[in-house]
């Protein structure tokens, strides 16, 4: 299973404080529907974001797959300067 | 408000134009010339980005009045290569990446020109100080010092 | 793509002559407001006096009967826009970009946008603007960010309801967001520690200061079309946002990119764009809108102030046990501080298994905060450099040694979750600890500061054509604008995989309608990214190449290399074949399948982390506290430098520009909230004659997600100079100062006050 953290600021608006998870999913979109189906709301919240996979940042995450030992990490978006 | 008709030499050209009181050269060279080389960075005479020679001497075209030109001298970037041949120190720039965004190239080098040409043999200090009223901000102003330096030095063992 | 592979170049790091550089030094390049149309008017805009204001009404019709005047808008020719974000706004909520644009109910910051014309002559234009009747009511302002979070200031907004606090708040505020990340226990680790160092700073607003002001040319047609001639760092942006913000089919808009004269994150958003395309719709003429210097002061987007806390504590050895920091950063008038990226990369040069930074955004009356160079970035890093460089005192430590022994490196895991990958961070503190100015030494009120930085660098999407002439030659194309030499990097990655000459390889800047999808010049993905696609699309015309000619030798494309820009037999068993060049198998395409057209559309990821290390020495002078700085020293992990001179290039601007930070630049507001200093003689930049040369050492650290290892290179050279030269005028003069800018009266005060 693929190990999730999220971002204080999920586990107190979403998930009751709880901010790692052990999670059995495919890929960014299966594992942002199946965060949505345990708590409605957050995947609107998850996808404004980045996110990265065994230590990858990906700006726009949606596809990319998760291997079952994978670690991945919400971020909030980055800007740039130049 | 009426306008003023205006006979002056650009890059040693006859030139005449209409100008209305509140014009800058650097408005006369740019709309009404097309002799958008030099660039307006600040109309207030501190980034130099529209550096000109006006009878010889630099300035900044934005201080100077379309209507003072009667009579006088302009030197803009476009004159300063001579036909096919870049100046020294247009060459030198290319060679030695002292520009990034380019902008205010022109600028820097219509008033480095005026520097060799009063002093061949300028100190970095000197080159500094003379390039002073001159922004840039995109290389920190190494490559560009350099670059005067070099070009200086090319221009004497040439001479 | 293939991660990074190490091998040897041909043109990749070498130095030759920019592709548009001939175009540069004649005056012959054409920046924004170098496009002139037939028919053309020039507009102008007029901008709020007050910092905070209603606006009860605006009366144009004075300025609509001027002799000369074409057309007059106000916000109400602006289509109101939904206030939120919606999936697919990519985080833009386009009610506030428009009512910043043009402002509608209220104006937010002096210098806010109320009213634009366009008319025959420039004069004209003046004149109508001063022709235009606003009534306003004064609202009390705020400016400040600590004053800004305190309840009852002044309220901006009804609408903004701070996200990241519990309870949700039932009252509007300024404060738009608090955010929060950890790693372990920082206050139960504090208690390990021999030596803790708490400090609070201040820094004021800046401006990216590029020399080129705002332009932009808009053409609108009977048909519902427009073209927009423009510089900015993404053409592609332009048309998105003035599409969305003018209710119009993104593909009805074409932006046609003009030279940037420097951006630096500040031309990442639009200002003028929709306003002249409005303006051009009314008068049914083309119009130029060029902005004032003051314009671009008051009305675009600079970098915020801070107001920070940070706390570090470490044991004797000067092993750091925890770290905390807490970063207010102002927002200007809308919500879009950088906020979350400075407490990402505050601690980024360090190893720590107890942080945790916080982050507050409030909006002020002040003109929206934009990107700026690693946006917010330099800010966090000055106050956290600064507080290491008191623990580094406090423990009779030298601050190199400190900086290595805690130093950042492969597997680090960072604040914000995920671990480093091979990075430079390291090999950039012993490039610094080993060069010579450590051995120079130092005279009476002299200092030497150091201080190391971080910076994420971004990906993301990018595409990019190589067309083959019939003679070999290549014109390729991207829609990057090309800001400080990419056209050049664009051109060797391309001569690198095609083994062709790199004067064979010509690049252009296509427009939207030209070439695909390229995200904005931000983030240092440009070389990266767009230079992936470059690489990707070159490979396109290469295996394109091998597929005709082993239809040309009758073999399987597999027995067909690509080596030195010419097709071969791959091994025995092709045949004895003659190699091709690239020019050969131009000159048969049409018999062998038509043109020869690579092209890559990409999303890259991995884009690798930047690290800098700076060192500089300063004189101060105690009569007058001016500071003079003597030497600076530069190490950077540039992961491969593609054109070594744009590499230097990027990291002596951005040390001049820390420099300014450090030293001069701020925003001055009155107390009735205008600012005072909206020209480069009083807002005064670094020149020539304040500055030492720059030495500029790159490191070559592959990026793995790269084939030839690029890291972006762009931002991380402004992150150090803040803390370096903060660092070096407290060590010359004994006083640590915590509010930048340090200006001569302020750091006179502190010396006097250290007596």
């Amino acid at each position: 299973m693929a190990h999730i953290v999220l971002g204080d600021e999920f586990g107190r608006q979403f998930t009751g404080g709880q901010t790692h998870f052990d999670l059995d999913v495919r890929d960014v979109r299966h594992l942002i529907r199946t965060l949505e189906g345990m708590f409605p709301g957050i995947g609107e919240q998850l996808e404004a974001g980045a996110i990265a996979i065994d230590n990858e940042i990906i700006p726009d995450p949606w596809l990319n797959p998760i291997q079952p030992n994978s670690e991945v990490f919400f971020l909030p978006p980055i800007k740039g300067g130049k | 408000m009426s306008k003023f008709h205006i006979t002056t030499t650009v890059n040693g050209e006859a030139v005449e134009y209409l100008c209305d009181p509140k014009q800058t050269l650097l408005d006369v060279l740019r709309d009404e010339l097309n002799l958008t080389g030099s660039k307006e960075g600040c109309s207030s005479g501190d980034c130099g980005a529209c550096s000109v020679t006006l009878d010889g001497r630099l300035v900044c075209s934005c201080l100077v009045l379309g209507v003072e030109m009667q009579g006088r001298s302009v030197e803009t970037i476009e004159n300063m290569a001579q036909g096919e041949k870049l100046h020294p120190l247009q060459q030198k720039f290319l060679e030695a990446a002292a520009l990034q965004c380019g902008f205010c190239t022109p600028g820097f080098l219509v008033a480095a020109k005026a520097l060799l040409e009063k002093n061949p043999n300028p100190t970095e200090s000197e080159a500094r100080y003379w390039l002073a009223g001159n922004l840039c901000r995109c290389t920190g102003y190494d490559k560009i010092i350099r670059a005067v330096l070099e070009t200086a030095a090319d221009m004497r063992g040439s001479k | 793509m293939a991660g990074y592979e190490d091998k040897s170049f041909k043109w990749i790091g070498t130095r030759p002559v920019r592709p548009d550089g001939v175009d540069k030094v004649t005056g012959r390049a054409n920046y924004g407001a170098d496009m002139k149309l037939p028919g053309q008017l020039t507009g102008r805009i007029l901008r709020s006096p007050h910092a905070h204001a209603k606006i009860l009404s605006i009366d144009t019709s004075k300025a609509e009967k001027l002799p000369g005047v074409k057309a007059v808008i106000t916000g109400k020719d602006f289509p109101e826009m939904h206030n939120g974000v919606l999936p697919g706004d990519e985080g833009v909520n386009f009610h506030y970009l428009s009512c910043n644009i043009m402002a509608r109910n209220k104006v937010l910051y002096d210098g806010h946008a109320v009213a634009a014309v366009a008319a025959a002559s420039a004069a004209i234009a003046e004149e109508a603007l001063a022709l235009i009747e606003v009534k306003y009511e004064v609202l009390p302002h705020v400016i400040d960010v600590d004053l800004a979070l305190k309840p009852g200031a002044p309220l901006l907004h009804d609408d903004i309801f701070t996200t990241g606090v519990t309870p949700k708040p039932e009252k509007p505020s300024n404060t738009v967001q608090r955010i929060q990340m950890q790693l372990g226990d920082p206050d139960a680790a504090f208690k390990d520690a021999d030596v803790v160092v708490e400090r609070s700073f201040k820094t004021k607003a800046v401006h990216q200061g590029y020399i080129e002001p705002h332009a932009v040319v808009a053409e609108w047609s009977e048909d519902g079309q427009c073209r927009i001639w423009c510089s900015s760092q993404g053409h592609f942006m332009v048309r998105t946002l003035t599409a969305r913000l003018l209710q119009m089919e993104v593909a009805q808009v074409r932006v046609i990119p003009a030279e940037i004269g420097g951006g630096f994150g500040g031309k990442t958003i639009i200002f003028i764009e929709p306003t002249a395309v409005l303006l051009a719709r009314k008068a049914k003429r083309p119009v130029r809108i060029v902005m004032s210097r003051d314009e671009v002061f008051r009305g675009t987007g600079p970098a915020p102030g801070t107001s920070i806390d940070v706390k570090i504590g470490a044991k004797k050895d000067g092993m750091l046990v925890a770290a905390t920091g807490e970063f207010r950063y102002q927002a200007g008038a809308f919500p879009g501080s950088p906020v979350g990226a400075a407490c990402m990369a505050a601690f980024g040069p360090y190893a720590l298994s107890h942080v945790r930074v916080v982050g507050y955004e409030a909006v002020t009356n002040r003109p929206l905060c934009y990107s700026y160079r690693a946006p917010g970035a330099p800010l966090s890093s000055f106050a956290v450099e600064s507080v290491m460089d008191e623990i580094a005192q406090k423990l009779n430590l030298d601050p190199m040694d400190l900086r290595i022994k805690n130093g950042s490196k492969e597997g680090t895991q960072m604040v914000y979750g995920p671990k480093l990958k091979a990075v430079g961070n390291l090999e950039c503190l012993k490039a610094i600890q080993n060069h010579p100015i450590n051995k120079i030494p130092l005279g009476p009120n002299q200092g030497r500061g150091l201080a190391a930085g971080f910076w994420f660098n971004l990906g993301g999407q990018s595409s990019a054509v190589v067309n083959i002439a019939e003679d070999g030659t290549a014109n390729i194309m991207t829609g990057s604008p090309d800001i400080g030499g990419s056209r050049a990097s664009m051109a060797l990655m391309a001569a690198e995989v095609l083994g062709i000459d790199y004067s064979k390889v010509r690049p252009i800047v296509g427009d939207t309608s030209a070439v695909g999808f390229c995200e904005i010049t931000h983030g240092s993905r440009v070389t990266f990214a767009t230079g992936m696609a470059i690489i990707q699309a070159a490979e396109d015309v290469v295996l394109q190449c091998r597929q005709r000619v082993a239809k040309m030798w009758e073999v399987d494309v597999e027995a067909v290399k690509w080596e030195d820009g010419h097709a071969r037999p791959a091994g025995a068993n092709a045949g004895d074949q003659k190699p091709l060049s690239l020019a050969q198998i131009a000159a048969k395409a049409a018999r062998t399948g038509g043109p020869l057209v690579g092209s890559a559309a990409i999303n890259a990821g991995g884009p690798g982390p930047a690290f800098g290390v700076h060192i500089c020495d300063v004189e101060v002078d105690p009569e007058t506290g001016h500071v003079t700085v003597l030497r600076y020293v530069a190490a950077q992990d540039a992961g491969k430098a593609i054109h070594p001179s744009y590499v230097e290039g990027q990291i002596q601007g951005g040390v001049a520009q820390g420099v300014g930070w450090a030293l001069n630049e701020e925003y001055i507001y009155g107390e009735d909230g205008r600012l005072q200093n909206s020209g480069f003689l009083d807002y005064r930049i670094p020149v020539a004659s304040d500055l030492p040369m720059i030495d500029a050492i790159i490191l070559e650290v592959p990026n793995p997600g790269h084939p030839f290892g690029v890291r972006g290179v762009g931002e991380v050279p402004i992150v150090p100079p803040l803390g370096a030269i903060a660092n070096a005028v407290a060590r010359a003069t004994g006083a640590r100062m915590t509010d930048l800018p340090l200006t001569p009266p302020k750091i006179r005060a502190a010396i006097d006050a250290k007596k």
